[in-house]
């Protein structure tokens, strides 16, 4: 690796924008294939996401899942290990929220029925990593193999309990009742109604989200266990060398991915839909991949990537309405084409920035 | 109750076919060392490429040949990115499956304006069950006659393209030089590479190799199994085919034994739906759908054998340059 010859800002800042910006190019390249104007598509997408106060907050409200989706991916990834199994340990992480909500909503208000939810939906995020982690520790099974089957086994588990022991009793549909007030989040709109966020679902839970970008921070940078896990990431062989232990390495790195994966529910479950349904996490999971890969693992670029995601996801509802046809399958196109160029070719313009820097290094580079 | 055993064996082929085709795609990219969990991708952008030109031309075997074409595409894409690049080779193929999902249904509606679906494909677009010779007249023959005529005969040619397939694989990976110098490559590239051989081109074979399998699994969906695409009609059958992978621990027979299992769990939770188990009750669904990942988690946990991937999977080949 390259990294620390280039200036700091190349690296963190130009490398990544050029990713992007290749990804945005091939992008616009597919509005111009489908017959459409990309130049105003971006005007559509813009003004779609940011240019009035309920765009805002539905930007802000898909924000939310992308960072809790986005930081599980970037915690483990730090640790070198590969959490694609976010989707399934959100949607487990669901079930968490509900007790919580069902159990209490009727006896507490809000305020004490979040907590509670919280640690619901982080122990049971937590769980669901739990076997694929232990398994990688102990067993070398490889954890991107063993997500990929729990996802599929969360989505049998949550249709089979939602069609039989959480349904609401005599109704046909899939989900649980409907909490009460002391199940549900306030909505921002509510409690800062001069922002005009409308009808859009942002809700308390984004500041839960801020506060663990803020712990993840401390933790990767400022604790001991912080440190055994970016040198387990950076150089697993020498950790254990140097007696960090793998298994409980491993293990807590996934049980906290998982957890911070299993908090989106809370968002989507308390704060929005006030019930548990089938297919809830609705791909957030896997776009965490994305936003992860985009900010760089870092609790700020992941808030960064997560409203540009956010932004995606809104505008892209609202350019559906005024193009039929870019549909939001473009959304996932666009996702797709970031995680190619800031994930799998990010070495692809490295030589050739690393050359317009510092000729003489560009050899070295080369073989990095 | 054999009436019945024919039935569900008879619907366990036809549900082992994509994952087997997907499978052996599978097994020639990890032998050679890179992991591919874009199968899923590539076999919906081949269903829709077959589904789409199968449409427009009347023709199954130029529906085919698009379906390749396109997964063949993909995976030089994944080459480009995890060979030439040496990018991550998971994160490319997470990239692979979301380009799919996102362009099939995209361009399908620009293209058909049906919600993403392609039309229904007209006469000669698709590809029909071939009748054995003698098949109707031995229907009545007690055991022989409903497997001859059942079993046997009856399922498209791609079908038979799938089991064909396996002892070609196992021939060209364990008699062939080619395959022995894909399996080195896939366990010890620098010594293929010491022996001068390009370690780059020999993945991208493997690569191609694997496209072209996965476009027959991808047509097999949408131009045989199916009159047309339907948006995200490979349902997770990709994982299922990596899942038997590991299952079959990268050997070509075991893999078809693999995908004859998953495909007989689905025959058999599709027959088994709302039925009662004389003793236990009814089966939930959703336990037959989940069963294939759980058997290959409880397999990975070591408890049914060990299944050790090819050593180099995985890692990006870097020559060493002076």
């Amino acid at each position: 690796m390259s990294a620390g010859q280039l200036p700091r800002w190349v690296d963190y800042g130009l490398i990544p924008f050029v990713n992007l910006a290749a990804a945005f190019l091939v992008s616009g390249l597919v509005v111009v294939l489908i017959g459409e104007n990309p130049l105003e598509a971006v005007r559509i997408l813009i003004w779609g996401s940011l240019g009035y106060g309920e765009g805002i907050g539905f930007t802000l409200f898909y924000a939310t899942n992308f960072i809790f989706t986005g930081l599980a991916v970037a915690v483990a990834f730090h640790a070198g290990l590969f959490n694609i199994g976010g989707e399934g340990q959100a949607y487990i992480g669901g079930l968490g929220v509900t007790f919580a909500c069902l159990a209490l909503d009727h006896i507490v208000p809000w305020y004490v029925t979040l907590p509670f939810a919280i640690i619901g939906s982080a122990l049971m995020g937590a769980a669901w990593a739990f076997i694929p982690a232990w398994l990688q520790a102990t067993r070398g099974s490889h954890v991107v193999i063993t997500t990929i089957m729990f996802n599929f086994i969360a989505s049998s588990l949550m249709v089979y309990l939602l069609n039989s022991a959480l349904k609401k009793p005599g109704s046909m549909q899939p989900e649980t009742r409907t909490f009460e007030a002391g199940g549900r989040l306030p909505f921002l709109n509510d409690v800062f109604p001069s922002f005009g966020f409308g009808y859009a679902p942002v809700n308390l839970s984004l500041f839960v989200a801020l506060a663990a970008c803020v712990l993840i921070w401390l933790l990767i940078w400022r604790t001991k266990l912080g440190f055994e896990i970016r040198s387990f990431g950076a150089n697993a062989t020498a950790a254990v060398y140097a007696g960090i232990s793998p298994v409980r390495t491993i293990v807590i790195t996934m049980l906290i991915s998982g957890g911070l994966a299993g908090m989106m529910a809370i968002n989507e479950i308390m704060g929005s839909q006030h019930r548990l349904l089938i297919d809830f996490v609705a791909g957030y999971g896997f776009v965490g991949i994305a936003v992860a890969l985009m900010g760089r693992a870092h609790p700020v670029g992941i808030v960064l990537a997560a409203i540009l995601f956010g932004m995606l996801y809104q505008g892209g509802a609202e350019l559906s309405f005024e193009m039929p046809n870019i549909t939001r399958d473009m959304i996932i196109v666009i996702q797709g084409l970031v995680i190619l160029f800031a994930g799998a070719l990010e070495h692809m313009f490295r030589p050739a920035i690393t050359a317009l820097f510092m000729p003489s290094q560009a050899h070295a580079a080369e073989e990095a | 109750m054999f009436e019945t055993l024919i039935l569900i064996l008879d619907s366990t082929v036809r549900l082992s076919t994509p994952l087997l085709l997907a499978c052996l795609a599978g097994l020639y990219s990890e032998r050679s060392g890179v992991v591919d969990i874009g199968l899923e991708g590539k076999m919906l952008g081949a269903a829709f490429g077959a589904g789409a030109v199968a449409y427009v031309t009347a023709n199954a075997w130029l529906g085919l040949l698009a379906g390749i074409g396109v997964s063949v595409a993909l995976g030089l894409l994944h080459g480009f990115a995890s060979i030439s690049n040496r990018g991550n080779q998971i994160v490319s193929g997470v990239a692979i499956n979301f380009l799919a999902a996102g362009l099939t249904a995209l361009l399908g509606q620009t293209w058909f304006r049906q919600g993403g679906r392609t039309p229904a494909l007209p006469e000669g677009g698709r590809f029909r069950d071939i009748v054995w010779p003698y098949a109707e007249q031995l229907r009545d023959v007690p055991v022989i006659g409903p497997l001859y005529s059942e079993l046997l005969s009856g399922h498209n040619i791609l079908v038979y393209a799938g089991f064909i397939a396996v002892p070609l694989t196992w021939w060209v990976l364990f008699r062939t030089r080619f395959g022995l110098r894909l399996r080195a490559v896939g366990e010890n590239p620098a010594a293929v590479d010491t022996a001068g051989i390009s370690v780059a081109w020999l993945r991208y074979r493997a690569v191609i190799a694997c496209g072209i399998l996965c476009g027959f699994a991808g047509a097999y969906l949408s131009i045989a199994q199916g009159a047309g695409f339907g948006v995200n009609m490979t349902a997770g059958k990709g994982f299922i085919a990596l899942a038997a992978l590991i299952f079959a621990k990268w050997r070509p027979a075991s893999a078809m034994f693999a995908c004859l299992l998953f495909g007989f769990l689905d025959a058999v939770a599709i027959r088994m739906q709302g039925q009662e188990v004389p003793g236990i009750g009814e089966i939930p669904v959703q336990f037959f759908q989940a069963l294939p990942y759980i058997l290959t988690v409880i397999l990975l946990a070591g408890f049914i054998g060990k299944a050790v991937p090819p050593k180099a999977a995985g890692i990006p080949y870097l020559k060493e340059r002076s």
